[in-house]
């Protein structure tokens, strides 16, 4: 009985690997057969790398949230896209009245600021209400049950913002101090990608020091691997659970303002297919791992600016930028079938609760 | 009176576990709980200290009720607990587990203290105080779920089933150990299916069975009852 099944699973991995190799070695082919073909210039490429970065730190910041509650309750907390289009949508409205006053041309830095500390507040706000209304009561159900009511509130929450603020796309002003680029190191970066890139490597160190430092980090983690061991230690789990929505909540706000402040738009449906590849950058990096939602944000944003020219040019595929999407969550399925624990996803060794 | 335990019954759902269980336990003792699987031992310890709540019955910690205390305000009041199968974090290194386990307390010079005194007790968690707590083997992680509870600085000391699973030689470090804190001004309740080990320790003991205590007396009455040997130290 279990030899069968043992040999039944080596066949089907032989199969999986064969799909395998033949995709990496697609891959490999199209990149070689670009870069010897030579058909873009250096400049090309470090320029889709800083931009790949940018929208990384953005998918990395959003992906910390999905990864520290999934850490924290095993659920996925599916309207946390929701969470990051709030944060957008609030930042839109602080600086269009800052743009229109003129106070965000005038004192750029400190409206900057503002604008984040309003998404920041307000995407945590919602992340606490979406814990205390809707997951909280659930919190003995089967598994099923909080994920149905995740996606029940993403869409309550995109049709309340469609109902409130209209289904039209609003184009986020540009502060006059963020208008052309700066040279770094001899790297000539657009100023808006290098603010998404300094502000989201400021947060996501700040959070790393909070979570690996800190007292109230420590209980986290103690919380995430064993809830009643934790309340043993005099740790109050509801409280930890409440601080991981506000953390995670904040993280998404700021993620929403880089995230217009990169595309320069803002809808209702602006946290569907972000927060998708957040969560794919998530499970790439191995879910409820902090680190790997880090490092899977940045090499998600980085292969989907790279991908096309490199790889899908190479292998002579017509318009490779409409495929940008598509190779995101291909890459979510190939994660999920040959290494489903992710990057850096350990086998849990310890025993759950 | 340390703990006064009133006549609790503690139900899983509609499954009643515990059908009415009262003891006491004095300032100084070792009082052990023992009974065979299944008999409701992890189920008192966890009604003691928040996990479960009885949903008859009362519980008194030096007087004041605490049945109703989410267990992260009981080990503020003194009660520690080290559970069945240790239960220490995996992912967080032995000094890491033993300072969680002083979470709740702040003067820092008292927790060194009391870090002093858990590795004297185990110098074994000092050799590998930088080591993953999920790579420790059984006994060490034994070791580190006391030492963790004793990081509470507790007067009241939950141990439950420190020796299961542990070569005989470990079972007496532990035992030994125990009878040192107890020496060292803790107070114990100690929940054992070694019972042989738990009795000879005991001040006092209480024999469990299906939800009920059917049995109780000094460590030594109950070593040398007929019924005692028979049911649980497995002799004829
Ligand atoms: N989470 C649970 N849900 C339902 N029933 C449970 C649960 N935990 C324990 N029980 C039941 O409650 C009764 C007492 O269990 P308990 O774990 O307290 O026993 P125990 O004396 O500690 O046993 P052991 O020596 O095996 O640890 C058992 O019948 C058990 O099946
Ligand atoms: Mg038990």
């Amino acid at each position: 009985m279990y030899q069968k099944f043992k040999r039944r699973v080596t066949g089907t991995q032989v199969v999986m690997w064969i799909i395998g190799f033949i995709i990496l070695g697609g891959v490999i082919y199209g990149a070689v057969h670009t870069l010897l073909a030579a058909t873009y210039p250096p400049r090309v490429w470090l320029d889709l790398i800083v931009f790949g970065l940018a929208q990384g730190s953005v998918y990395a910041l959003v992906a910390l949230g999905y990864t520290m509650v999934y850490g924290i309750l095993r659920m996925i907390n599916f309207a946390h896209g929701e969470v990051f289009m709030a944060g957008a949508f609030i930042g839109y409205f602080i600086a269009t009245a800052f743009d229109r006053s003129g106070f965000l041309n005038r004192y750029y830095v400190i409206a900057q600021l503002l604008i984040f500390v309003g998404a920041m507040a307000t995407s945590a706000t919602i992340a606490v209400l979406l814990e205390r209304i809707a997951y909280r009561p659930l919190r003995r159900a089967p598994r099923l049950v909080p994920l149905i009511t995740a996606i029940g509130a993403s869409f309550f929450l995109q049709y309340t913002f469609r109902g409130f603020f209209g289904s039209g796309i609003k184009s986020y002003p540009e502060p006059t101090a963020l208008k052309g680029s700066i040279t770094i190191l001899g790297i000539t970066v657009l100023k808006t990608q290098a603010l998404v890139i300094v502000a989201a490597v400021v947060m996501l160190l700040a959070l790393y020091i909070f979570v690996q430092r800190t007292k109230t980090g420590r209980a986290m983690q103690a919380v995430s691997e064993d809830k009643d061991a934790a309340a043993l230690m005099g740790i109050d789990v509801d409280r930890i659970i409440v601080i991981t929505f506000v953390v995670g909540g904040a993280l998404a706000g700021a993620a929403g303002v880089l995230f217009s402040t990169l595309f320069r738009q803002v809808f209702f449906l602006t946290g569907f297919i972000p927060g998708l590849k957040a969560f794919t950058a998530a499970v790439l990096g191995g879910i409820g791992n902090v680190t790997g939602a880090m490092l899977g944000g940045l090499f998600l944003g980085i292969a989907e600016s790279l991908f096309p020219n490199l790889v899908l040019d190479g292998l002579g595929i017509p318009a490779p930028y409409q495929l940008k999407d598509a190779l995101a969550f291909l890459m979510l399925v190939l994660v999920l079938i040959f290494r489903p624990t992710g990057i850096l996803g350990e086998r849990l060794a310890t025993k759950k609760a | 009176m340390l703990l006064h335990i009133d006549s609790i019954q503690t139900y899983y759902g509609s499954i009643q576990a515990l059908k009415g269980i009262s003891f006491t336990v004095d300032q100084g003792e070792i009082v052990t709980l023992i009974g065979a699987n299944g008999a409701g031992k992890t189920t008192t310890l966890h009604t003691l200290s928040g996990i479960l709540h009885p949903r008859h019955g009362s519980i008194f910690f030096e007087g004041q009720p605490i049945h109703t205390m989410p267990p992260h305000a009981v080990v503020r009041l003194g009660i520690a607990h080290s559970p069945e199968g240790r239960r220490v974090f995996g992912r967080l290194t032995v000094a890491e587990n033993l300072d969680m386990g002083a979470f709740v307390r702040r003067d820092k010079a008292a927790i060194k203290q009391d870090l002093d005194r858990v590795y004297t007790l185990f110098p074994r968690l000092k050799e590998r105080q930088k080591q993953l707590a999920g790579t420790l083997s059984g006994g060490e992680q034994q070791m580190l779920a006391m030492g963790r509870a004793l990081m509470a600085s507790p007067r009241l000391l939950l141990l439950d089933e420190p020796s299961m699973g542990l070569a005989p030689i470990l079972v007496d470090l532990i035992f030994e150990t125990i009878l040192e804190i107890n020496k060292q001004g803790v107070t114990v309740l100690l929940v054992e299916q070694n019972a042989l080990m738990a009795l000879s320790i005991a001040s006092r003991a209480y024999v469990l069975e299906t939800g009920s205590i059917i049995l109780s007396g000094t460590g030594k009455e109950l070593l040398n009852n007929p019924d005692v040997m028979k049911a649980y130290l497995g002799m004829e």
